[in-house]
C-alpha cells in the first residue's frame, strides 16, 4: 500500500511538473507576443535604419521633430495619417518578413523593420 | 578698400555692366543678387542692371519707368498653424510680408505663392492665410508644397484655390504678355525620391507650350525646386530637366520655387532659378545641419531671414529682375 501511494505520488508530482513545464513554455511566448518597441522619429530622420523586431511586436512610432511626418508601408501594408508634434502611430506585425517604409511628406525618409 | 567701403561706393555710384540684346550679364546680376539682404536693392531698369540702397531715390526712378514694366510679388512656405521654437507666431511673420508687400513703390500687379500655404493642411489654416492675404487687395495665385495635400491627394487644396486646373493641380496663365505656368510637384512622391511631376503633367507642360512663339517670357513656379539644390535633403525635382527641355527655345524663362526656406539662384543660358524665402521660419543652409528642418535664430533676427520677392518686367528686356527682401 505505501509503494502504491508512493508510486501514485510521483506520477502526480511527474504529471504536474510536466505541466507546468508546458503551461510556463507557452506564458514565456505570450510574455514576447505582448512586446512593444518604441521609434522615435526625429530630425526628418526614422531612427536606426533597420529595426530587427520578434513575430507580433506592435512597432509604436512617436514624431519628435516639429514637422509632421507619416509611416507608410511601401508595399500599402501599412500607412498612417501625418503625425504632427508627439503624435504615435502603432502596428502589429504578426507575420515574419522585411517591411519597408518611408515618410510621403519628405520621402528621403526611409525606415525597415526586420521581422523573425 | 575695405568690402564694406567698396560696397557702398559702388551702391552710391550706380552699379552698371554693359549687355547684349539679350540680357543680364550673368556675374553682375549674382553679384547684385548676394547684396539683397544687406539693404541693397538692384533694379533692371532700360536694360541695364543699377543697384540703389534701400529707401533711396528707388521710388523716383522706378516711376520713371512705370509705363514700361509691371510687377508681381512671390511669397511662399507661411506655414500656418506652425507654432515651435523656430517661430512661435507665424500669423505676425506672414502679416509684416503683407506690410512689405504694402509699402513698395510699385505696387505689385499680383502675387504668386510657391506653397506651403498651411502646416498641416487644415481648413482653418487655410481659412486664416486667407484672411491674412486679403489685406493685399491683389489676385494670388497658388500652388501647394507637401504641407498642403497631406490627408486627400490635394482635392482641398485645388477646390479653395486652383478649380479650373487640369490633372492634380496645374493650370497656366497670361498677365501683361507673359505666360505663367503653376505645376504641382509634391503629390505620389517615392520612397527615397525627390519632387515629381510625372508623365501627365510633363505631356500638358509639352502641349501648353508648343504654340507659344519663341519670345514670349516664360515664367513657371512650382514648390520644389525644379534644379538640383541638395538631394540628400529632397531638395530637387527627378523629371525636372524633361519640364525644362520643352522651354529650351524660349528668349526668357524664370523658375520660382519655395520649399527650402532661403533664397538661392542661379542662371543657367537663358533659364533663371530662384528659390524664395519663407514668411514663417528659416531652413539650415544645405549641409548645414542633421535635417533640413526649421532653423532658430538668436533673438531679433528672425525678421532679417524671412521676406518676399519683387519681380518687374520690363517690356522688351528678356530677362525679369528679381529682388529678395526680407521683413526687416
Amino acid at each position: 500500500m505505501k509503494t502504491r501511494m508512493f508510486v501514485s505520488s510521483v506520477s502526480a508530482v511527474l504529471a504536474l511538473s510536466l505541466i507546468a513545464f508546458f503551461v510556463l513554455r507557452t506564458s514565456a511566448k505570450s510574455n514576447i507576443k505582448s512586446s512593444t518597441i518604441e521609434v522615435q522619429v526625429d530630425n526628418f530622420s526614422f531612427g536606426v535604419g533597420t529595426l530587427n523586431v520578434p513575430t507580433n511586436s506592435t512597432v509604436t512610432w512617436v514624431n519628435k521633430d516639429d514637422v509632421p511626418h507619416t509611416v507608410t508601408s511601401t508595399d500599402g501594408l501599412f500607412k498612417s495619417k501625418a503625425l504632427d508634434t508627439d503624435d504615435k502611430y502603432a502596428y502589429t506585425f504578426t507575420k515574419p518578413g522585411t517591411y519597408s517604409y518611408y515618410c510621403t511628406i519628405h520621402p528621403k525618409m526611409v525606415g525597415k523593420i526586420v521581422v523573425r | 578698400m575695405t568690402k564694406k567701403n567698396q560696397l557702398n561706393a559702388e551702391a552710391s555710384g550706380l552699379l552698371r555692366y554693359d549687355h547684349n540684346n539679350d540680357g543680364i550679364n550673368r556675374r553682375g546680376f549674382l553679384k547684385c543678387m548676394a547684396w539683397a539682404g544687406t539693404g541693397a536693392v538692384c533694379l533692371i531698369e532700360a536694360g541695364v542692371l543699377k543697384s540703389y540702397p534701400l529707401g533711396q531715390q528707388i521710388g523716383k526712378k522706378a516711376q520713371s519707368h512705370r509705363d514700361a514694366r509691371f510687377s508681381f510679388v512671390q511669397i511662399s512656405d507661411s506655414h500656418m498653424g506652425f507654432n515651435k521654437l523656430a517661430n512661435p507666431d507665424v500669423v505676425a511673420t506672414l502679416k509684416a510680408a503683407v506690410n512689405r508687400i504694402s509699402a513698395l513703390p510699385n505696387q505689385p500687379d499680383f502675387i504668386l505663392h510657391t506653397g506651403d500655404i498651411s502646416h498641416l493642411s487644415k481648413p482653418s489654416e487655410f481659412d486664416n492665410v486667407d484672411q491674412i492675404l486679403k489685406a493685399t487687395n491683389k489676385e494670388i495665385f497658388f500652388v501647394p508644397g507637401e504641407h498642403d495635400v497631406l490627408n486627400d491627394d490635394g482635392a482641398m487644396f485645388r477646390e479653395r484655390y486652383s478649380k479650373k486646373s487640369k490633372g492634380q493641380g496645374w493650370y497656366s496663365f497670361e498677365k501683361n504678355g507673359i505666360h505663367f505656368i503653376a505645376l504641382v510637384n509634391v503629390m505620389d512622391l517615392k520612397p527615397g525620391g525627390l519632387g515629381t511631376l510625372g508623365n501627365q503633367q510633363l505631356e500638358w507642360i509639352k502641349d501648353d507650350v508648343h504654340h507659344l512663339k519663341s519670345s514670349t517670357p516664360i515664367v513657371v513656379f512650382a514648390h520644389m525646386p525644379l534644379w538640383s539644390i541638395y538631394p540628400q535633403w529632397g531638395w530637387g525635382t527627378e523629371d525636372a530637366a524633361q519640364a525644362l527641355s520643352n522651354l529650351k527655345r524660349f528668349g526668357s524663362v524664370t523658375v520660382l520655387n519655395g520649399h527650402i526656406h532661403q533664397t538661392m539662384q542661379k542662371v543657367e543660358g537663358n533659364v533663371t532659378f530662384h528659390t524664395a524665402f519663407s514668411t514663417a521660419f528659416p531652413q539650415p543652409a544645405p549641409g548645414n545641419a542633421e535635417g533640413p528642418g526649421p532653423m532658430k535664430v538668436p533673438a531679433g533676427q528672425l525678421h532679417n531671414v524671412l521676406g518676399i520677392t519683387d519681380i518687374h518686367y520690363v517690356q522688351g528686356r528678356h530677362a525679369l529682375g528679381l529682388v529678395d527682401s526680407s521683413l526687416t
